[in-house]
């Protein structure tokens, strides 16, 4: 694709959304990602059909590592050329028509996708490959109930016949998602299992209101207790610190991002770029290239301390970054602002026992809604008002921030906007 | 029966998504802190209500608040609780699903009539902050949460409201919640013993028959309170 075949106005639109997100970069109000995608939908309102068109397109979507996964994946693909990417987390259509608007002309790209926004995005870009990563509880306040969305996933999938979709095994409710589009015809889904620490959204079969049974003996196992659904056979699977790939081969995976959860992130990477060709052990090097998502993982040392954020939006994440967090002095933040959603009663579906033991601190606007979940917890802590308080707090040496959306955004200010 | 008080959480599989747990563990650990004995069950949906001293019900979706609704009438053990008086405290879409009737997936349905009350749609969703007065006949200062629900509630002569609605809406924008013995309902998240301690010692009093439990450190839930009230320009 190339700039000249866009129509009249999607070239100006295109041309005005780069302009405006230039200027919102100069001026400092923000990264530009969603402001140039919003001006150059006014002007066409099939910009973002303009733009993805004549590109092979990758969607990443689901609840969490969404963000990380589409790092990972336009790592792996960008083996074969160049690939745009909405890298800020813009996730709905303004900001993917801001990042393809920006990229220019690319043969590749790999999106980010907001999973409300799934069968929009769907329906503007025709991708090549959609991966469906998992759906859990998130913005109690707002967000569409969990069953709910994967009906939505489903529906949206039924429309588009030709996408390949790279899906998680483990996780019921995107198997339910995926499961008509896999029986609707061969070799249309590829499975992954790449472990599912939160379980607390997928006790009901989305299909028949029926028990979800887990086998004793085989951890991953599961299965509705009317046989509607069972854990698909994955075909890519992980273990410490490896993707095994569909033909069996082990590939090492050297990633700077730490966690389990990020292990998996590459083997659904490696899996979709699979799709485009290219194969994972020219791919798997490149993930270890990646040492910060947006600010997340990033790593900054301030007077004597390292300083580790770590983004933690729902309990299904909060459960992720203990796995991912060395047992070092800890600061929680906690807001509820907008784009955190308003009701703060989730903390209390995350068990913080994993943090006994350690110098535990919290700040943030909703700090003693956390307080007082903490006291139930037995967890020792310390209340600090200011992020400069929390590190002069604890001794030279790693401090470990665990944060949810705008307390991160915060403390990553604070950090003069760390990527 | 255990010498131990015995929290009951009902169905958590069906109805747990607006950190009910929290109430659970917030009844635990003030008993625990009186050096009352307890006993946490978690009773899933295709168990038996076991014999308990008080039984939370928490939030959840449509499809699960109905299911849990039918399982509950065919069990019979929530009526044998109250019955002989045992405490319940239920939460948004259990505490619809304790009326005579309730709106589900766009179609009434039959409650347990544990309360004289009905549930149906309301012409807006209440999401927010929720405050109220809290009937004086409980001694009890005022009532904070976070509500999100679509539905309306029209309380019968048989119950009293919970509340009077300071912020939000609650019930009708007017009342908020309703008890009768020592069976409460309430639209309140945060969970709502978070926000409200002396709630949970009211319905551990109850429940043990102790007028006084002793005083408990309260620091961070009076902080807490002053804040969200705080914040609806009620303090």
């Amino acid at each position: 694709m190339t700039e000249k075949k866009l129509p009249l106005r999607a070239s100006l639109a295109a041309s005005v959304s780069r302009t405006a997100a230039a200027l919102s970069r100069a001026t400092g109000r923000g990264d530009g990602s969603v402001i140039g995608g919003r001006l150059g939908m006014m002007i066409d309102p099939d910009l973002l059909a303009h733009l993805a068109a004549g590109r092979r397109i990758a969607l990443v979507s689901g609840t969490n590592g969404k963000t990380t996964t589409t790092r990972f994946t336009a790592a792996a693909v960008g083996v074969l050329g160049e690939v745009a990417t909405n890298s800020f987390g813009a996730n709905m259509p303004t900001g993917h028509t801001s990042a393809l608007a920006r990229a220019g002309a690319t043969p590749y790209a790999v999106l980010e996708v907001d999973e409300h926004y799934l069968a929009q995005v769907l329906r503007a870009t025709t991708p090549l490959v959609v991966a469906l990563l998992n759906l859990s509880r998130d913005q109690l306040d707002r967000a569409k109930e969990v069953a709910m969305m994967a009906q939505l996933w489903r529906d949206a999938l039924t429309d588009h016949p030709d996408v390949h979709v790279v899906a998680n095994a483990d996780d019921p409710m995107v198997v339910y998602a995926a499961a008509a589009h896999a029986a609707a015809g061969e070799g249309r889904v590829t499975w992954f299992s790449a472990g599912q620490r939160w379980r607390e959204d997928a006790h009901v079969c989305p299909a028949c209101g029926a028990h979800i049974e887990r086998d004793e003996t085989d951890e991953d196992a599961w299965r509705c207790a009317n046989g509607d659904l069972a854990r698909p056979v994955p075909q890519w699977t992980v273990d410490e610190s490896g993707v095994i790939d569909p033909g069996g081969v082990r590939h090492e995976v050297k990633l700077q991002l730490p966690g389990k959860v990020n292990v998996g992130n590459a083997a659904t990477a490696l899996a979709v770029a699979h799709r485009f060709g290219v194969s994972p052990a020219d791919a798997a090097p490149k993930l270890g290239e990646v040492a910060s998502v947006a600010g997340r993982y990033a790593q900054v040392d301030r007077d004597g301390r390292n300083i580790r954020l770590l983004l933690a939006k729902n309990p299904a994440s909060w459960l992720e970054a203990f796995d991912m967090a060395e047992e070092q002095p800890t600061l929680l933040s906690i807001n509820a602002r907008d784009p955190d959603g308003f009701d703060t009663s989730w903390l209390f579906d995350v068990d913080f026992a994993p943090l006994r033991g350690r110098q535990v601190l919290i700040t943030g606007d909703r700090a003693y809604d956390l307080a007082v979940r903490l006291q139930v917890n037995d967890v020792a802590f310390t209340h600090v008002k200011t992020f400069a308080e929390a590190v002069a707090a604890v001794p030279p040496g790693r401090l470990e921030v665990i944060a949810n959306y705008t307390a991160f955004q915060d403390i990553r200010a604070e950090l003069d906007r760390v990527v | 029966m255990s010498s131990a008080l015995q929290i009951v959480w009902v169905y958590p599989d069906l109805l747990s998504t607006y950190g009910d747990r929290g109430n659970m563990l917030i009844l635990a650990h003030r008993a625990k802190l009186r050096g009352i004995p307890v006993d946490t069950l978690e009773v899933r949906s295709d168990q038996a209500l076991p014999y308990g001293d008080i039984y939370l019900i928490g939030g959840g979706e449509d499809g699960p608040q109905a299911l849990a609704a039918q399982r509950l009438a065919a069990d019979r053990g929530l009526h044998r609780a109250v019955d002989r008086r045992a405490v319940v405290f239920a939460v948004c879409a259990g505490y619809q699903l304790l009326g005579n009737s309730f709106y589900a997936k766009g179609a009434k349905c039959d409650g347990l009539g544990l309360l004289d009350l009905h549930s149906d749609r309301g012409p807006t969703r209440a999401v927010g902050e929720l405050a109220g007065d809290i009937d004086p006949a409980l001694g009890l200062p005022m009532l904070t949460g976070f509500e999100n629900h679509g539905g309306r509630t029209h309380l019968g002569p048989g119950v009293k409201p919970l509340a009077k609605v300071r912020a939000g809406i609650g019930n009708d924008g007017e009342h908020e919640g309703a008890w009768s013995g020592t069976v409460i309902g309430t639209y309140s998240h945060g969970p709502a013993l978070s926000r409200n301690p002396a709630l949970a010692d009211l319905l551990l009093r109850w429940a043990t028959g102790e007028e006084n439990l002793g005083a408990a450190d309260d620091t961070w839930h009076t902080r807490l309170r002053s804040e969200r009230l705080g914040a609806v320009g009620l303090v």
